[in-house]
């Protein structure tokens, strides 16, 4: 008899102690030990980072230098990330001739090498697709796995498709976390650290151009480009979704994107819409423009153009 | 007699209003020589034959249309059918290029001798849109000349091999 009471009171935990230690556990299990740096301090940071919008230009850098001493552990190489904010007055928009893009992919690559996609799992930007002459932008008959010899074939259009920046995109407004959103200067882009990983944008995208990391982001030293963008080519975690940035690491400085200088036929366009004399004006302006889906209502800043008569190509 | 003078004047109009309608057209100015990319080098069998005077100034001018056979064999002029050497290169320095007033220039402007004929597409060269510019969209830009795309005796743009075609997501692994 005596004996079982005190057992009883051995066994008692009091409220208090069984609060604190169910919150303690709970915390624990909700640290993203993968991600944050090895310190307690780290841990802390990054379990309670702020929404990448909120934050002021000193919590930015205090949270990129933060994660640049992540990666250089992960990764063994110094990468340096950029915060640098939206021109003022600068809306930037894209042109592509259909006309002269050979599909000879040599932009996706150049965009890979760019922007640290990841190798293995393979995830690309940029997918171009192919359509018979009479079948153009007949979504059902265009073919992305074409291999032939020599390109371009004839009897063929090429059509790369990446992102389109849509004015009024559907993929921010379906992301219930705010991880994605547009950025003063038009582009939309995603916060890795606050992407749950839902995937709703994608489901929302009419145009495919959202890529999920379903692994562990393949990429060695030797691949990662180490000029990055917080919210543009920085290193990717597993379980989040990305896109294209129009090079928002490039741009931002006033350089142009991976693909335009890429291009060996000169067919991609890339400047500030609000400037008339910017290329991408001149092709609004002056060639038979046309965006993907333009009845869906979201108002792509991807503009694509015919230079030439299509039968020009076929005549040789 | 009134509504016939009112349709008159309108009919003047018209065209004066389409073309304010029509959208601004900039003059877009030749870009500064050093902001033109460098002319590629020549095809591996000509390397060595720069500067042409070293054997040109010692031989007479030919102007008769002929076949090549002693020198310059792989030089076939796919370009402007009925043509001839001497409409672009300069018989007297063949240092240099001509055009058709007469007027010498360089091998480095040879963009210059292209206007000739395909104004319009210089236009949109100069413009930004036919061809390609690496650099900065809002400042300093590299301009790709004609030739470093177009092999002027033959311009049609060649065929390439394009690189590899994106994984299949059958074949994609996510091991890890």
């Amino acid at each position: 008899m005596k004996k079982d009471k005190i057992e009883k009171r051995e066994l008692k935990i009091n409220r208090r102690t069984l609060l604190k230690g169910a919150l303690a556990g709970a915390a624990t299990t909700m640290l993203p030990l993968d991600r944050a740096d090895a310190s307690f301090k780290g841990f802390w940071e990054s379990f309670f980072q702020k929404h990448f919008r909120e934050m002021t230009v000193a919590e930015k850098k205090q949270v990129v230098e933060r994660l640049e001493r992540e990666y250089e552990r992960k990764y063994k190489k110094a990468i340096k990330i950029g915060i640098e904010p939206a021109m003022p007055g600068v809306l930037f928009g894209y042109g592509l001739d259909v006309s002269r893009c050979i599909g000879c992919r040599t932009c996706v690559y150049a965009c890979i090498n760019e922007n640290n996609q990841s190798r293995d799992p393979q995830v690309q930007w940029i997918q171009v697709l192919r359509f018979k002459h009479k079948d153009f932008l007949d979504w059902n008959k265009a073919e992305k796995y074409y291999d032939p010899k020599l390109v371009p074939e004839p009897g063929y259009f090429y059509l790369p498709v990446a992102c389109q920046q849509c004015e009024n995109p559907a993929c921010t407004r379906a992301c219930p976390t705010q991880a994605t959103w547009q950025e003063p200067d038009g582009i939309i882009v995603v916060d890795y650290n606050w992407c749950i990983g839902c995937r709703y944008c994608m489901a929302a995208c009419p145009y495919g151009a959202r890529h999920f990391n379903w692994g562990e982001p393949g990429l060695t030293a030797a691949d990662i480009n180490p000029n990055t963008h917080y919210l543009g080519n920085r290193p990717r975690y597993k379980g989040v979704v990305e896109k294209c940035t129009f090079c928002i690491q490039r741009s931002r400085k006033g350089r142009y994107t991976a693909c335009v200088e890429a291009c060996p036929v000169g067919a991609r366009k890339f400047g500030n819409l609000l400037d008339p004399k910017s290329e991408v004006r001149y092709a609004m302006e002056h060639k038979r423009t046309f965006r993907l889906k333009d009845d869906l209502g979201t108002h792509p800043k991807f503009f694509y153009f015919f230079d030439f008569e299509v039968g020009e190509r076929f005549s040789g | 007699m009134g509504k016939k003078i009112i349709a008159v004047v309108l009919f003047v109009l018209m065209p004066l209003s389409s073309a304010f309608a029509a959208g601004t057209d900039y003059h877009y100015p030749l870009p500064n020589p050093k902001d033109i990319m460098a002319r590629p080098p020549f095809p591996k069998q000509d390397q060595g034959l720069w500067p042409c005077s070293q054997c040109h100034s010692a031989m007479p001018v030919n102007y008769k249309i002929r076949k090549l056979t002693e020198m310059h064999q792989d030089v076939v002029l796919k370009h402007m059918p009925g043509g001839w050497c001497f409409d672009c290169h300069n018989p007297t320095n063949r240092d240099t290029l001509k055009l058709i007033t007469g007027q010498t220039v360089s091998f480095d402007q040879s963009y210059l001798v292209c206007a000739q004929c395909h104004g319009f597409i210089f236009k949109e060269w100069k413009a930004g849109l036919h061809g390609k510019r690496i650099g900065m969209w809002n400042g300093k830009k590299t301009y790709y000349q004609c030739i470093n795309c177009h092999w002027p005796h033959d311009p049609k743009f060649k065929s390439i091999k394009p690189f590899p075609a994106p994984l299949k997501p059958s074949e994609i692994q996510y091991g890890k």
